[in-house]
């Protein structure tokens, strides 16, 4: 198998080397992050008050984690490190409770995120003949754009398709003979449930590779969509508080993601405890970025569950692998590659007047996509007795809580008392997807 | 001249129908008229009774979302085009009928429609200047 690197010297650094690219980077974030509100009140008190309080690599461990809810409660500028001036783009999450989280980058910080970005496709074997289809979502959502600008920097086609309308998807992969494609796995199949609707045969595309993402996917799932398509699929990782996708990537072996370690410090902690795990073992992914300083981020706690490889790859590669996600340690929901906290949902529905105290979120499979229904029980004082109301108020919930967390649920509403009640700890979320 | 209709919120649940016919039942209240609006996820039942206060506090007690609405019911003479000239008097005085549905006075041969208004008072007025009888609240207990 021809293995291409687009940093070689990096790509198959030793480990002594390797380290000594983080501790290097970790004293310029550090450097940038004492420069803004948040950790200039947080460093010191952990014992950091220059980068040259940071004498090796063990002593990022000093530095508390820092959390989702700290991001919320620092927007928007709490965790930027320059004037704004010098940002040349923000990504933004939808908003929990309202309050979003911001990323922020500097033309240096958005070309080295470019640059990881096109390592991680040329290590799948794509290159600039390739055309890439990008159907991640362009716009706040970090998915479309970071992609986008690797490809664009490996030199690929890029047609920049975003997400949606599958008919159109298929025609531009036909009439462009596209080669890879940058999509959700549920998308891909999808697709692939429409084709024979469209007259359009697998072998019709031009297909080669296609780079799956956003949400967490079994074996299973990649192994269908590469029979389907008689393709390759990789899988991708990332997350937009670290860039978007591009932390880790598959190379040619597809054997789980190599996490590009000269960019990001990779911990795995026991979610509960939080102390460090071996290698090997399953834990939460907690990430220090080391190649943005508008917006530093360190000890990031991502809540997503999974573990490292440390035996070293075929391709010569020698940053460490690290497992498809296994799961959350927190209660977010992926929906067709869009996350979804369920207080968002609950944050929605409990402030309409019409429901009730009840509500329950189910999430089910409907062919190879997701289906979010939001079950509501109306409140009886305000039901006025006409069918219409009811038709209204159904729409209503539905648009307010894709204002909010950008998917369209199915709404039922039920009479007060049906939905299960809880005296304890609700369980509002039932989840009926098959399990990775 | 406006009537009490009850209206109930009724998703669609084996037996939930049955659920409120038989507890009406139990409480000695009669259905005067009935009708069902359905959509796939629910339904909306429209009944007449004889005692409507009676029947909102037990089905309210029941856990059963119901309310009053006003309507009006009038009589229909029981020949060819006897609806139909009430229809053309509302149409043409702009009157706008949300839903309506029909039922049988048992004492006469006439026939009894029961309207749903946006407007209930223009309504009203118009059918008293055509003189279609309205059906008076005391009348439909005594059905």
């Amino acid at each position: 198998m021809e293995i291409r690197y687009w940093n070689k010297e990096v790509e198959t650094a030793d480990r002594q080397k390797i380290e000594q690219i983080q501790l290097q980077r970790l004293k310029t974030i550090i450097a940038s992050a004492l420069k803004t509100p948040f950790y200039s009140r947080r460093l010191p008190v952990a014992g950091i008050k220059s980068p040259d309080d940071i004498k090796s690599l063990d002593d990022l461990r000093k530095i508390p984690f820092t959390m989702k809810d700290d991001l919320r409660q620092n927007y928007p500028k709490g965790l930027l490190s320059v004037d704004t001036s010098e940002v040349v783009r923000i990504h933004t999450s939808s908003g929990t409770t309202g309050i979003p989280t911001v990323i922020y980058l500097s033309a240096k910080d958005l070309d080295a995120a470019t640059d990881i970005m096109a390592r991680s496709i040329i290590a799948t074997g794509a290159g600039r003949t390739d055309i890439l289809q990008n159907m991640m979502s362009y716009g706040l959502f970090t998915g479309g754009l970071c992609m986008h600008y690797g490809a664009e920097r490996v030199g690929m086609m890029v047609i920049p398709a975003a997400g949606g309308n599958t008919k159109r998807q298929v025609q531009l992969m036909k009439d462009f003979r596209t080669t890879v494609l940058h999509i959700t796995p549920s998308y891909l199949l999808h697709i692939h449930s429409k084709l024979a609707e469209y007259g359009v045969a697998v072998g019709d595309l031009a297909l080669k590779k296609a780079f799956i993402g956003a949400e967490p996917h079994s074996e299973g799932t990649r192994k269908k969509i590469e029979e389907l398509y008689k393709i390759d699929a990789y899988n991708s990782y990332g997350l937009s508080e670290m860039n978007g996708p591009g932390v880790a990537f598959e190379c040619v072996y597809k054997n789980d993601l190599h996490l590009w370690e000269d960019a990001y410090i990779v911990e795995i902690i026991n979610p509960k405890t939080g102390e460090l795990v071996p290698d090997g073992q399953e834990g939460e992914v907690v990430l220090t970025n080391l190649i943005r300083n508008a917006m530093p981020l360190m000890r990031y706690r991502t809540r997503d569950l999974a573990f490292l490889h440390t035996e070293p790859c075929p391709c010569g590669r020698t940053h460490r692998r690290l497992s498809r996600i296994l799961g959350r340690s927190d209660d977010m929901l992926i929906i067709n590659g869009v996350n979804v906290f369920p207080s968002q949902i609950e944050e929605v529905v409990m402030k309409i007047p019409e429901v009730g105290t009840n509500y329950q979120i189910c999430v089910e499979k409907y062919g190879e996509l997701d289906k979010l229904i939001v079950k509501v029980e109306l409140y009886s004082k305000m039901f006025m007795g006409e069918a219409k109301q009811i038709d209204n108020l159904k729409h209503k919930i539905a648009e307010e809580l894709k204002a909010s967390i950008t998917i369209k649920p199915a709404i039922e509403l039920h009479e007060p008392g049906v939905l299960p009640a809880f005296e304890g700890k609700a369980v509002r979320v039932v989840d009926t997807r098959p399990k990775l | 001249m406006k009537i009490k209709q009850i209206s109930v919120f009724l998703e669609n649940r084996k037996g939930r129908l049955y659920d409120v016919c038989s507890l009406l039942g139990q409480k000695d209240i009669n259905i005067r008229a009935l009708n069902v609006a359905e959509t796939e996820s629910f339904g909306i039942l429209r009944i007449v009774v004889n005692k409507p206060d009676a029947a909102v506090s037990a089905l309210e007690d029941a856990g059963i979302v119901a309310r009053i609405t006003d309507v009006i019911a009038v009589e229909v003479e029981d020949r060819p085009g006897g609806l139909a000239d009430i229809l053309k008097a509302l149409a043409d005085e702009d009157v706008n009928i949300e839903y309506m549905y029909g039922f049988v006075e048992k004492s006469s041969d006439k026939a009894l429609m029961v309207f749903r208004f946006d407007d209930v008072d223009k309504a009203a007025k118009v059918l008293k200047k055509h003189n279609i009888k309205i059906v008076t609240e005391q009348g439909v207990r005594e059905l």
